[in-house]
């Protein structure tokens, strides 16, 4: 018995770490199926239907979701996974279109603050407030102004997202660049060296692990608000209107639904691990903060 | 592992050029089809509508797509509905030129400040149904003594309110708030829900009877029309900004409008197909079958038009105002001045369309077979 629990244990350690994260990754996402199944199975047998009908409407079969997604959309329409692809595309514009802006706009707050505490006391109770102001209550506002100025529909969406991610990058950064040794500071100022050099050679490189952070964190937060942004803009192109028609038809098309929600994950999960992938580029490995599978599974939660 | 990346980059990078590149905002520029007219300046305006594409508003998409707007000089551009997206506001705010409200909604933007003026009814009867399993025996609104009741709410209710009130059993009626899927009423969670004859109805014959294997069929379920309960109210007209309107040259560009738009619904009397496909093209995400049924019924609703389609039919205004006022908390004692609609656009638009069937007398709705999920 003990013995086969070291064997394996030693099979374990054998794998490269990379195969082992993998397989993990896989392990869990095994188990969630495997959980939505058999409370599916359980529950149907019983009769029970507290808290959540077993059903087929209310819980389809997770294959029959994947299933849907290589189905026609309608008759004679192409497949939903297709439809699904292409939405895809217009939600991820608009999204990297927010992230994009919205982390330019976050560093630039980020090293106000740190040049500045004047700044910092001033605007960063807004900064904070703006935050705890729902998405859902702004949203339509940025769409209504948007058309008022006459931004195209996607870039209002664009600015919701934006709106949602700025906000981590700014804190991380902030806190980025005030990580620095003080000693480090010292010697760049015996250097005599000017405040931009003290930011770009001194500071800007050790808050690198911290921003990247911040920008995995706002990867989702900018898919998200894309998800949502779409809504109150009426845009028909994208994930967002997929989602709202499927969803209002969901007596009789749960499966799309679902499938079209699995879909939304997969472009949260794509987006952070490109983030990821740049972070690798830029970042020296032993100075990222969080290992990234953590990063990730709470990525594809809030995706 | 550096390969990897290196093609990841690439696939992102490609991505992202192909949304960028992706052009369509949606905004329809019609324009295939129809006659070359010369014009001398083209008016561009924009037409507010409920909710997204469906065959409700397919008179507008036809009319669109076929360039019937282009033949009458105008660029529209239709502006789908959404959520939190209320057509009156965007008149008032002059997000739009033209919009789509139900008549008593709409009466209470008025009363609340929008100064929005009715210059068409295109829908005389209401699509509000209320829907039950047959077995249960519910067949008049005095049925409904006892039972569950479901509702949208948001101003979705009225005609059921005042019909409970009529029948004097408010006391023993117990609503209850209703989700837009028809859940509630398949799992037997209500006895009654509230349903629009052109999609939450459809929707329930749309979903597999647990007993039989095949989809729930007409006899399975009893349906209670207000139309003929007496407490209808009239829903989709289209809306102008009184102050818009109150320009002769807007006068003019709004009979165009109604023109084209008229002739897109009689076009479907006769191009049933050809307009369920005009709609589809419109929205990917839609079922085939949903949405035949769909136009179906809402030509029902549009046709036949007493007056003409689009011109108001004064005793459903009076009916509608009577409901209204007596029924909305928002409208209790207001009253509803005579300049809430105007008939004689709509009148010149029919006029504009000698020769064709402008009141769709022989209306007749056809047998549509619905498919799982409206697919």
């Amino acid at each position: 018995m003990t013995d086969g629990v070291a064997r394996k244990t030693g099979r374990w350690a054998l794998l490269s770490p990379r195969t082992r994260k993998n397989l993990s990754v896989a392990g869990v996402v095994l188990t969630l199926i495997l959980a939505w199944e058999l409370y599916k199975l359980i529950w149907s047998s019983l009769g029970w239907i507290r808290p959540v009908r077993p059903d087929d409407v209310v819980m389809p079969h997770v294959w029959d979701m994947v299933i849907e997604l290589f189905r026609p959309v309608r008759r004679g329409g192409n497949l939903l996974i297709l439809d699904l692809l292409v939405r895809s595309l217009w939600t991820l514009r608009e999204a990297v279109a927010g992230f994009v802006v919205g982390g330019l706009i976050g560093f630039g707050l980020g090293v106000l603050f740190v040049r500045s505490r004047l700044a910092e006391r001033a605007f960063m109770p807004y900064v904070v407030a703006s935050q705890t102001v729902p998405i859902l209550a702004i949203a339509p506002m940025v769409v209504v102004w948007g058309g008022a100025i006459g931004l195209p529909q996607w870039m209002a969406v664009a600015v919701i997202a934006a709106y949602l991610t700025f906000f981590p990058v700014a804190i991380n950064t902030l806190r980025g660049l005030r990580s620095p040794d003080p000693n480090s500071l010292e010697l760049m100022r015996s250097y005599a060296a000017d405040p931009s050099a003290v930011l770009w050679k001194l500071q800007v490189p050790s808050a690198l692990p911290y921003i990247f952070t911040a920008l995995k964190v706002s990867a989702t937060a900018a898919i998200v608000g894309a998800l949502i942004g779409e809504l109150p803009a009426g845009f028909q192109n994208g994930l967002g209107r997929a989602l709202l028609t499927f969803s209002q038809q969901f007596a009789v098309q749960s499966k799309k639904l679902y499938a079209t929600v699995i879909i939304c994950a997969a472009v949260g999960i794509f987006f952070v691990g490109m983030v990821t992938l740049a972070e690798r580029k830029f970042v020296p490995h032993r100075e990222t903060l969080e290992p990234e599978g953590e990063m990730l599974a709470r990525a594809s939660a809030g995706g | 592992m550096k390969g990897r990346s290196r093609w990841m980059m690439a696939l992102i990078i490609g991505a992202l050029v192909l949304a960028a590149c992706g052009d369509g905002d949606g905004d329809g520029d019609g324009g295939d089809g129809g006659e070359a007219v010369e014009c001398e300046s083209v008016d561009e305006v924009r037409l507010q509508l409920q909710w997204v594409a469906q065959a409700q508003f397919a008179g507008y998409y036809v009319a669109n797509d076929l360039g019937f707007y282009d033949e009458q000089c105008l660029d529209v551009t239709i502006l789908e509905g959404a959520v939190e997206i209320v057509p009156q506001t965007v008149l008032a705010t002059g997000g739009a030129e033209f919009g789509l409200a139900w008549v008593p909604k709409a009466l209470v933007s008025r009363n609340e400040g929008a100064d929005i003026v009715n210059i068409a009814q295109v829908f005389e009867r209401s699509g509000t149904l209320m829907v039950s399993f047959a077995d249960q025996g519910i067949n008049s609104v005095a049925d409904f003594a006892g039972r569950t009741v479901g509702n949208w709410g948001f101003g979705n209710e009225y005609e059921l309110t005042a019909a409970i009130e009529q029948e004097g059993i408010a006391a023993d009626v117990e609503l209850v708030a209703q989700s837009f899927d028809m859940l509630a009423l398949l799992n037997g969670d209500i006895d009654v829900a509230e349903a629009m004859i052109y999609n939450e109805y459809a929707q329930v014959l749309e979903a597999v009877n647990p007993d039989t294997g095949e989809l729930y069929q007409p006899d399975d379920l009893s349906v209670i029309d207000f139309n003929d309960v007496g407490t209808a109210m009239l829903q989709d007209a289209v809306w102008v900004n009184a102050d818009w309107i109150a320009d002769d040259a807007n006068v003019d560009i709004a009979e165009r409008f109604l023109t084209a738009s008229f002739q897109g619904w009689i076009h479907c009397l006769d191009n049933f197909d050809e307009c369920v496909q005009v709609v589809l093209d419109n929205g990917s995400t839609l079922g085939e079958s949903h949405q035949q049924w769909q136009l179906n019924e809402i030509l029902g609703l549009v046709f036949p038009a007493t007056n003409g389609i689009g011109v108001m039919n004064e005793s459903l205004w009076d009916q509608t105002v009577e409901v209204a006022t007596s029924q909305i908390p928002e409208l209790d004692g207001v009253e509803i001045s005579d300049d809430a609609y105007r008939t004689d656009i709509a009148e010149a638009a029919i006029a504009n369309l000698d020769g064709e069937d402008t009141d769709g007398d022989g209306y007749e709705r056809r047998d549509i077979e619905l498919r799982e999920g409206g697919e």
